[in-house]
């Protein structure tokens, strides 16, 4: 009888926990007192609260309707119901409609191009020894302790006749050097011995990049590929100063419009006149169309982010 | 400075040139080709050809966008006319010659020290005010042993991080402004609303806590790392020569972050004069020039709204050669310190 007991007791030790439940900790930890936990606890999710609360008011605030709006004297706290119409009234056409596919578009062409770039540097520079490699190398690294300064950057870019294309927008902040060490760092990082092999079956160095080395790199290529594609999606100065026509503009720009300056919409405003919509909702919708991509894509990225920016500290 | 896609510190770009200097200085490092030095220059270009050729798209692009706007910085000692030419760099080359005369204008204008006196003093309470979170937070997330909740916490706390500006603003708008939540519900209930996001007098508050929002939960990740390598024998030593929780951080914790600590703090004192232009720009309008001027905003606004070229260009000038000194003095600090700078001494 008491044999299982003993042994219900055992299993019950030695069970993996439970999600919710913690790992043990090692023998010579003290259990921490309750009030320390609690302590901890408090902090901990008052600091997640105060990121997603304010997250919170403008999503429920952008799915409310005018009735709820006016209840709640704005901003809207408690949902009551959900309507889709700000969102419809913004996609079917008009300014926000344009600047959205516009960053959409930039995001896409300008991470691609920034990637392609970044990594053929990354990957040519990983050899130590190579021919010039030492002065490549320099010719980056060198642009991280100085800025040529905005003016001069903003005539280049004029003089280039970059003003009002879309290319201003990409073309100037294309490459990261930060980004392009990050890389190279994980690519020297790769066994030589896979690379030699490959070598001495005939592969050459372009075979070699996207047969092996970027395979083996998925995790830092995500993370990289995210840092790029945020910063041209958050990028809103370039448009600012290089492009005057207000229907080239990308969301941020138009974001900035609508919800800083309270002006309204091109296309929406009689919508919002004739008090079909709240403009509060419409405003609290361009916010969402602006965190959404980023807020889903980015937790998917999170357990790579040490790798992305710790890479070579982190082996030493 | 108008590369606005590149948010990551110089501190953050030091851990990983660190290593892989250690790896080029050691040679021992896997993936390393051993080469010897006494192939025919002919031979090694034949041998790696491919990887410059892989090289030149980026070092064409720096080139043509990092290096070529320094010699643009001519017109800081021109009066640059842009009506001359309608390519920027032909006006340059026919616009006179005037010397000193913008920097002279420059010190004697006194919108340009209020511009670094906004400037130093928002460095200042970045530095107090910000710096400690992260590592704060990254000692709580430490401690917490679920891991859940840990991963969990930080997907949260990393999220405002990859918000553009232009949405953290918005959002401080919908808590703190006019017409934000917390007015909103104080007039429901018969107080006065109050708009802080038009107040100069708190402006650097609110600009500092903007940043704690959007980059303190990111700025834990470098923290947790340097935790993560501390090796668990050293707490287990130490609880057995009977150290409490507080003695093991105080004696364990915290001397493992000491380097990363000091080598961070060294590098953001290089980094002063930067304090946030896009943020600052944003929110320039709204509280006016007096609270919100920064020298990065003052070259924007004689430069690019006022179209005093060489003025502005002047002015960004004085701010660039005082940054890369600074650089320079804070990596000499950190090699004194026994630290690795950007370089290497």
């Amino acid at each position: 009888m008491t044999a299982v007991i003993d042994k219900a007791a055992l299993d019950e030790a030695a069970r993996e926990p439970r999600w919710w439940e913690a790992p043990p900790r090692p023998v010579w930890e003290d259990e921490p007192g309750k009030a320390g936990v609690a302590g901890k606890g408090i902090v901990l999710a008052a600091a997640c609260l105060a990121v997603l609360f304010p997250l919170w008011i403008v999503i429920v605030t952008s799915l409310s309707s005018k009735q709820t709006i006016n209840a709640a004297g704005g901003l809207v706290v408690i949902p009551k119901g959900i309507t889709f119409v700000a969102y419809q009234e913004l996609l079917s056409g008009g300014q926000v409609t344009r600047a959205a596919i516009v960053s959409v578009c930039v995001t896409l062409v300008g991470t691609v191009f920034s990637m392609t770039v970044s990594v053929l540097a990354a990957y040519g520079l990983s050899r130590s020894g190579s021919l010039g490699h030492r002065w490549l190398l320099m010719t980056l690294l060198a642009t991280m302790f100085f800025g040529a300064g905005l003016i001069p950057t903003y005539l280049l870019v004029q003089s280039l006749g970059l003003t009002d294309t879309y290319l201003a927008l990409i073309l100037p902040s294309a490459v990261s050097v930060f980004n392009i060490l990050v890389l190279r760092a994980f690519f020297m990082g790769i066994s030589p011995e896979l690379i030699d092999s490959a070598r001495i079956d005939g592969a050459g160095d372009w075979r070699i990049l996207w047969q092996i080395v970027m395979p083996l790199s998925r995790a830092v290529i995500a993370v990289i590929t995210l840092f790029y594609a945020v910063g041209y999606w958050s990028a809103w100065f370039n448009a600012s100063i290089y492009l005057s026509d207000q229907s080239m503009m990308p969301l941020q720009n138009v974001m900035i419009q609508l919800v800083q300056k309270q002006e309204a919409p091109v296309g929406v405003s009689q919508a919002i006149k004739t008090g079909q919509i709240s403009a509060l909702a419409i405003q609290m919708a361009v916010m969402v169309m602006a965190l959404l991509p980023v807020a889903v894509i980015s937790p998917f990225v999170q357990k790579h982010f040490k790798k992305g920016m710790l890479t070579g500290a982190v082996k030493g | 400075m108008s590369n606005s896609t590149v948010p990551r510190s110089r501190a953050e770009a030091e851990t990983t040139e660190k290593a892989s200097r250690a790896a080029d200085a050691t040679g021992e490092r896997p993936g390393k080709r051993k080469l010897s030095g006494k192939l025919s220059l002919r031979l090694r270009f034949r041998r790696d050809r491919t990887l410059i050729l892989m090289t030149l798209p980026a070092v064409a692009l720096v080139l043509v966008f990092n290096y070529i706007p320094i010699l643009g910085n001519v017109v800081a000692f021109q009066e640059y006319d842009p009506y001359v030419s309608d390519n920027g760099f032909v006006a340059m080359l026919e616009s006179p010659w005037v010397g000193v005369e913008q920097f002279q204008r420059i010190f004697a204008d006194s919108a340009f020290w209020d511009a670094v006196r906004n400037t130093l003093v928002l460095f200042g309470l970045q530095l107090v005010l910000f710096f400690p979170i992260p590592i704060v937070l990254a000692l709580l997330i430490n401690s917490v042993i679920r891991p859940r909740v840990r991963a969990v916490s930080q997907a949260i706390l990393y999220l405002p991080h990859f918000f553009s500006w232009v949405l953290v603003i918005t959002i401080f708008q919908q808590i703190f402004g006019g017409a934000g939540i917390i007015a909103q519900t104080l007039r429901q209930h018969g107080y006065e609303g109050f708009d802080l996001m038009t107040d100069p007098g708190i402006f650097k508050f609110l600009v500092t806590s903007e940043g704690v929002w959007k980059d303190a939960g990111w700025g834990v990740i470098v923290f947790l790392a340097a935790l993560a390598s501390v090796s668990p024998d050293l707490y287990e030593a130490a609880a057995m020569d009977g150290a409490g929780r507080w003695r093991r951080m105080w004696h364990v914790t915290l001397p493992a972050l000491r380097p990363v600590i000091a080598l961070l703090l060294v590098l953001r004192v290089g980094d002063a004069l930067t304090v946030g232009f896009e943020q600052i720009l944003l929110q320039r309008d709204a509280v006016g020039p007096g609270a919100a001027e920064v020298l990065d905003t003052y070259v924007w606004w004689n430069g690019v709204r006022n179209q005093d070229f060489s003025y502005a260009a002047a002015a960004g000038l004085i701010k660039g050669l005082v940054s890369v000194a600074l650089v320079l003095a804070a990596n000499k600090v950190a090699h004194f310190m026994g630290e690795q700078g950007v370089y290497k001494k």
